[in-house]
């Protein structure tokens, strides 16, 4: 088992290098010269020559993705010109405010989700299923961002129940409670369309596991009709469901750029969009790749647990 | 000369997985088919049989070009089969057909029979559209079937209909050779009679060679003339088929004569649990069915047997060390 | 073999018999949800499509004056927002926008992703490698980010947006289909065409993509939804759509700046989108409900833990036979689909002693595994239905029990042993784990004691090393080992009864012999009766002291096993032996049975076998034949027998 896990750890390392790639060839991909890009057009002259140097500009493309890379594993990911302060700096703060809201959402998509497909599923075509299927067809199809503002609409504005805006309170916040308060609206919202998404897939599997031999085996057996469900096909269903909550967890991370954009959350999501449309792409750039690389060992997790599950995946 | 070989094949070798990875590392590999040599004489038919993993699906893949051996050669007709069917498969697939396990696999769900029997028509035979019509109702025919079924699905049909929709196919284009695998064992019994009549017939009308594998070895004794036994990736005993089945040489023969259940026989074998295949990524030095044998010896773990002739007669060979006697 | 399914009490298909398009319409319509959503989905195209010939004011033009209008306003309907211009104009002309780019998005996404999927499925090997370390590569991304860093190199834009969008949606299209490709280019057919000559490019784009297709369609319907999400969330954060040109997602945008103000400006588009999502979702699912054969089929149906029992009369007070642990009486089991009752099992006596051994012989489709499933309650409802008879264990109905005496009976006072020990283990848990499982679920006892119970019940069925065997997971046994593990579970308990259906017939010879012979010697040992499924003679031989003989639901002829096949009455009986070859007499001229079984929902009055019997004569055909006592211990269903002296051979 651990050699399985060391293998995939190795096997995770070549897809970082495969990020970093193609991060960098996405910046290099910028039409017209890359400094003025970079530092915005009002750039001095001086300032672009300085950095044309500092990236190494005048060399060959692979020998600026070494000079590139080379600087990335010292943690320097250049500076942010709308914000004169290092890259990584300001993209770890923001980073950990999204780790807080989309790990949040992603343990309440995936507890209300496997909840809700093993509910449907066990009860089908009860109204409970039929309710179940409803709600979560609505889930998957409602605009997150809109959601987003008719909550803060209804409990922020009209009710009161809730801050509309922000991590913490400006004035005498910071508590984990504060915290929780602020961040039970924006988890809520990123978390609806990953517990559709998983409702359903736990619905389908659980559906289909409960038709194999190995079931009617159990129940041949004499063991209950609970922990068939339970025990038996609970578990064969997980291993379907686990990868798609990985994926899911790509949908949440990047959910959050809108999330973070109606309730102006601190995170990496609403800095990226800054950053976007005022062209820092420095502050891009470090922002995706560490996002990505956070989503690449998410899914080794995931990939992980799957194998623990599965004797059959090792 | 009478008896020459249609098909030999020589020293065959297929090795699956195997190679080194991207760190020098060896890959482990399988020995699917190792060191078969084997004939097949114009006109008659050749029986395999053997059980799940002895490798005689992989054998019948690469008679029919499907496959290609990692060493050794296979000849048809004097023409060297494996560069062939690499260079050019439609040269080939007019000569040597097959016939596939899985009758409803085999026919593209979404395919009207019409079309699935005017490929090899169209591909390998180039026939105008007159000519394909008419032979299409010669197959149609031949296979006992009525033309109206040309123009229905394939989920429309019966496992036995669906199973002569394939030796029509297989038949298309006038082979010389149909390699025929496990044709009747997704059948159900009363079928597997139809099917394996219509295979019989055909075999006299148009004066073909058959290569037929099967687990059954009551039904492979029906229709062959001589019968190779597979065991592990070898050829441990072939012989013509009266003499392999009435006299079987090689220990496993033997017991797969006495595990076959038969009407109104009583099983004679124990409930030992030693039926296991060798491990195939680290196969014994010896005699693969060594672990099993009650006539084993040291000598059967230290060296392979080679398939010779038993007791002077040189049709009948068999791979052993201690043969049983002729009975 | 003849039993290739292994799904036990399989109930016979409604064969589909025309699979034309407008079937497939029907059946959409059927789906309210999907009908509904159809309707909402052509109302909003439609609209969107007309808004050139509507008669609604130019959605781009300001008019400060008419700033932040309510709904209803006269002259603005759905009201203006902060520049004064109409929202309705702009719904309509933004509804335009996001469906054109939404589903361009969806078009371009498909085409190249099935396209690479396709190819890597098909070619294998290193290209298959190539392209999905590729589609890996930029599935490391979380989805939005990847679109997100696009629009950052290219520019906001709408234009820009939907290449963003089709892009990162490649990867999902590409998956999908590679994994369908794959299993296609694997199957039989494909390399039957290769075999009628066809090239690698015909075989690709004649045999594998059109069963490809409905895979990309559902795909198709299934994504576009959220293609129009995506791109309207890309201009919903001003990366998409630029002024004055509008889609929904910008006017959203726009709206949230005002929304304490002017909620209506962001809610109404909104509210569009969702419409719009959830009408292409309604429909897309019931696009896939239709398509997906594992639907069709009721492979998506929750089977009940228990088949239910729905008996016409309840049967009175039945004394059991005396010697039969297990009588069963006028067995009738029923498969419902739609409309039709399909009578797998018509009227079924079995009987089984102590110690003994009844087979069931039958082909595939005749109901011998429905009726040894539906004694325990083990055929799946739906749509199964034990619709008449009475199943006596030791003179308790087991038809009329409850559930959890059922469930206590299962297991313990009669077990099971299945097909293929492959799939009838679960592959997540190991040997031991199981065989304890079964144990404790009849007794409670520490699980220190039923380690030990189960390392015996190992060594009963001659497994070596059974500590060791505990720790493995079913797939790491070989078939035989499996089967072994089976029966071990069987007797878990202290049964009187095992239910055997087909359990040697996915085991190699030399295993099936060895299997066999431990079952007749386990029955013999600990005074089991069996009830043996099977379809071939030889293993009847090897095992049965009785046989009974199955024809479309109803046993033709029952016997001991010696007799029967030594001198059969039924004609069937006779065919279905003369048809097989036997070892030792290459000669014997197999004699076929012409014809097919009748379909169950459709049985003549009269007998059923006399479509294909050479003897039938009109009488057959006239009224129902019953089963007849035809000398000592046996009965025939047929009024003109075979009889003795005629002989048989």
């Amino acid at each position: 088992m651990s050699a399985y896990i060391a293998k995939r750890l190795l096997a995770a390392i070549p897809v970082l290098f495969g990020l970093t790639i193609i991060v960098f060839l996405i910046m290099a991909m910028i039409p017209g010269d890359p400094a003025t890009a970079i530092l915005g057009s009002y750039a001095t002259p001086e300032n672009v020559e300085k950095l044309n140097r500092d990236l190494g500009l005048d060399k060959p493309l692979f020998q600026q993705y070494f000079i590139w890379l080379t600087n990335l594993f010292h943690g320097d990911l250049g500076r942010s010109y709308t914000l004169n302060r290092p890259v990584l700096d300001e993209v770890l703060e923001r980073f950990s405010a999204t780790l807080i809201l989309a790990g949040t959402a992603l343990v309440l998509c995936s507890v209300l989700g496997l909840v809700a497909g093993v509910v449907s599923a066990v009860r089908q075509f009860s109204w409970v299923d039929k309710t179940i299927t409803l709600v979560v067809l609505i889930g998957i199809s409602v605009p997150s961002f809109w959601l987003g503002l008719l909550l803060i609409l209804v409990f922020a504005v009209d009710l009161g129940w809730f801050p509309a805006s922000g991590m913490y309170a400006i004035y005498g916040g910071g508590g984990p409670l504060d915290l929780l308060h602020h961040l039970f609206l924006p988890a809520l919202t990123l978390a609806v369309v990953a517990t559709g998404v998983i409702a359903r897939l736990t619905r389908t599997a659980m559906l289909e596991v409960l038709r194999q031999d190995y079931i009617r085996t159990a129940r041949a057996k004499g063991v209950t009709e609970n922990r068939v469900i339970y025990r038996h096909a609970f578990k064969a269903a997980l291993v379907t469901v686990i990868p798609v909550i990985g994926i899911q967890a790509g949908f949440v991370l990047g959910g959050a750029v809108y999330i973070e954009t109606v309730f102006q959350w601190p995170g990496i999501g609403s800095m990226l969009v800054k950053a976007i449309s005022t062209r820092d792409l420095l502050l891009v750039q470090g922002g995706v790749l560490v996002v990505a690389a956070a989503y690449v060992l998410f899914n080794l997790a995931a990939d992980v647990l799957q194998t623990v599950l599965d004797p059959r995946l090792r | 000369m009478a008896d020459a070989a249609l098909l030999s094949i020589e020293k065959a070798e297929r090795v699956f997985g195997g190679g080194r990875n991207l760190f020098g590392r060896a890959r482990p590999a399988v020995h699917a088919v190792q060191d078969v040599s084997i004939e097949v004489r114009r006109g008659e038919t050749l029986g395999i049989v053997g059980e799940s993993g002895c490798g005689k699906s992989t054998l019948a893949r690469m008679i029919v070009g499907l496959d290609a051996p990692t060493a050794g050669r296979i000849v048809f007709d004097g023409r060297d089969l494996v560069a062939e069917a690499g260079r050019d498969l439609r040269r080939l697939s007019r000569e040597v057909q097959y016939v596939f396990q899985d009758p409803v696999a085999s026919l593209n769900p979404r395919k009207t029979i019409r079309t699935i029997l005017e490929a090899p028509l169209i591909h390998l035979l180039g026939l105008d559209k007159q000519a394909r019509a008419a032979r299409l109702s010669e197959l149609m025919d031949a296979v006992n079937l009525a033309p109206e079924f040309l123009d229905r699905y394939p989920h429309e049909f019966s496992g036995g209909q669906a199973q002569r929709i394939g030796i029509a196919r297989a038949l298309a284009a006038d082979p010389k050779l149909i390699v025929l695998d496990e044709p009747v064992s997704a059948l159900d019994v009363s079928v597997q009679a139809q099917v394996l009549n219509i295979l019989d017939g055909l075999k006299h009308k148009f004066g073909l060679t058959y290569v037929f594998i099967s687990h059954d070895l009551s039904v492979v004794e029906s229709v062959s003339d001589r019968v190779a036994v597979m065991y592990f990736g070898r050829i441990v005993e072939v012989g013509p088929g009266r003499s392999v089945f009435r006299h079987p040489r090689h220990p496993y023969t033997h017991l797969l004569l006495q595990s076959a259940p038969a009407p109104g026989r009583r099983s004679l074998v124990s409930d030992d649990a030693t039926a296991e295949l060798p491990d195939p990524y680290n196969p014994p030095p010896g005699c693969a069915f060594h672990a099993r044998c009650p006539r084993g010896t040291d000598l059967c773990n230290a060296r392979l047997p080679r398939l010779e002739a038993v007791s002077g007669d040189e049709s009948h060979q068999a791979a052993c060390f201690h043969p049983h006697e002729r009975r | 073999m003849a039993e290739a399914n292994t799904a036990t009490g399989n109930p016979p298909r409604p064969v589909n018999r025309s699979s034309g398009r407008p079937d497939n319409l029907r059946l959409l319509l059927n789906n309210k949800l999907a009908t509904a959503g159809l309707a909402i989905f052509a109302l909003i195209v439609l609209t969107a499509l007309a808004a050139p010939l509507l008669p609604l004011p130019d959605p781009d033009v300001t008019a400060p004056a008419d700033r932040l209008f309510r709904p209803l306003s006269e002259g603005h309907l759905l009201g203006t927002d902060a520049l004064g211009r109409d929202i309705l104009s702009r719904l309509i002309w933004g509804t335009r926008v996001s469906l054109a780019v939404g589903i361009s998005a969806t078009l371009i996404a498909a085409f190249f992703g099935s396209l690479i999927g396709l190819v890597a499925g098909y070619a294998g090997g290193r290209v298959d490698t190539f392209l999905m370390r590729g589609i890996d590569m930029v599935m490391a991304f979380p989805y939005i980010l990847l679109a997100l860093a696009i629009v950052a190199v290219l520019g906001p834009g709408l234009l820009n947006a939907l290449y963003a969008i089709a892009v990162v949606n490649i990867p999902f299209f590409a998956r999908n289909i590679r994994g369908i490709a794959l299993g296609l280019s694997r199957r039989e057919f494909v390399d039957a065409a290769r075999l009628s000559g066809e090239s690698n490019a015909q075989i690709l784009f004649i045999e594998v993509l059109p069963n490809v297709l409905p895979v990309i369609i559902i795909t198709m319907s299934t994504t576009v939804g959220w293609m129009i999400l995506e791109t309207a969330g890309l201009s919903f954060l001003g990366l998409g759509a630029q002024p004055p040109q509008a889609d929904l997602g910008s006017m959203l945008g726009d709206g949230r700046k005002i929304l304490f103000t002017a909620p209506h400006v962001s809610i109404i588009p909104g509210l569009m989108i969702f419409a719009l999502v959830m009408s292409i979702n309604l429909l897309g699912d019931g696009v896939r409900d239709v398509l997906d054969p594992r639907l069709k089929s009721g492979a998506l149906t929750r089977p009940l833990a228990r088949t239910a029992v729905i008996r016409d009369i309840a049967p009175g007070d039945i004394e059991p036979s005396p010697g039969a642990v297990l009588d069963v009486r006028g067995l009738k089991t029923e498969f419902r689909f739609g409309g039709e009752v399909f009578k797998a099992v018509g009227g079924v006596d079995m009987r089984v002693g102590r110690g003994e051994c009844l087979g069931i012989v039958g082909e595939s489709g005749s109901g011998k595994t429905v009726a040894a499933m539906s004694i325990m309650g083990l055929v799946p409802t739906p749509p199964g239905r034990i619709a008449g008879g009475v199943a006596l264990l030791e003179g308790e109905d087991l038809f009329a029990v409850s559930d959890e005496r059922i469930r206590q009976l299962r297991g313990s006072a009669v077990s099971h042993v299945f097909q293929d020990p492959l799939s009838t283990l679960h592959p997540l848990f190991t040997v031991g784990d199981q065989l304890i499982e079964a144990i404790q679920s009849h007794r409670s006892m520490p699980k220190s004691r039923a380690t030990e119970r189960a390392v015996e019940l190992l060594n009963l069925v001659r497994i070596p090393n059974p500590a060791e065997r505990l720790k493995s997971y079913p797939h790491e046994l070989s078939g035989g080992m499996r089967q072994r593990v089976c029966i071990a579970m069987a007797l878990a308990d202290d049964a009187r009864i095992i239910i055997a259906d087909e359990p040697t017939t996915a085991l190699d010879v030399t295993v099936q012999a060895q299997v066999l012979a431990l079952l007749d010697k386990l029955r013999r040992e600990r005074d089991v009766g069996i009830l043996f499924i099977t379809h071939d003679f030889g293993v009847v031989s090897a095992i049965c002291d009785r046989v009974a003989v199955m024809y479309a639901g109803q046993f033709v002829e029952t016997g001991a096993t010696g007799e029967i096949l030594k001198s059969p009455a039924h004609p069937y009986t006779a065919k279905l032996i003369d048809c097989v070859p036997v070892l030792g007499q290459p000669e014997r001229r197999l004699d076929a049975i012409e014809g097919r079984p009748p379909v169950v929902n459709n049985l003549p009055i009269g007998c059923a076998f006399a479509e294909r019997c050479p003897r039938a004569q009109d009488d057959c055909r006239a009224a129902p034949i019953p089963l007849t006592e035809f000398g000592q211990g046996r009965a025939v269903r047929c009024i003109h027998p075979i009889l003795m002296e005629a002989g048989h051979g």
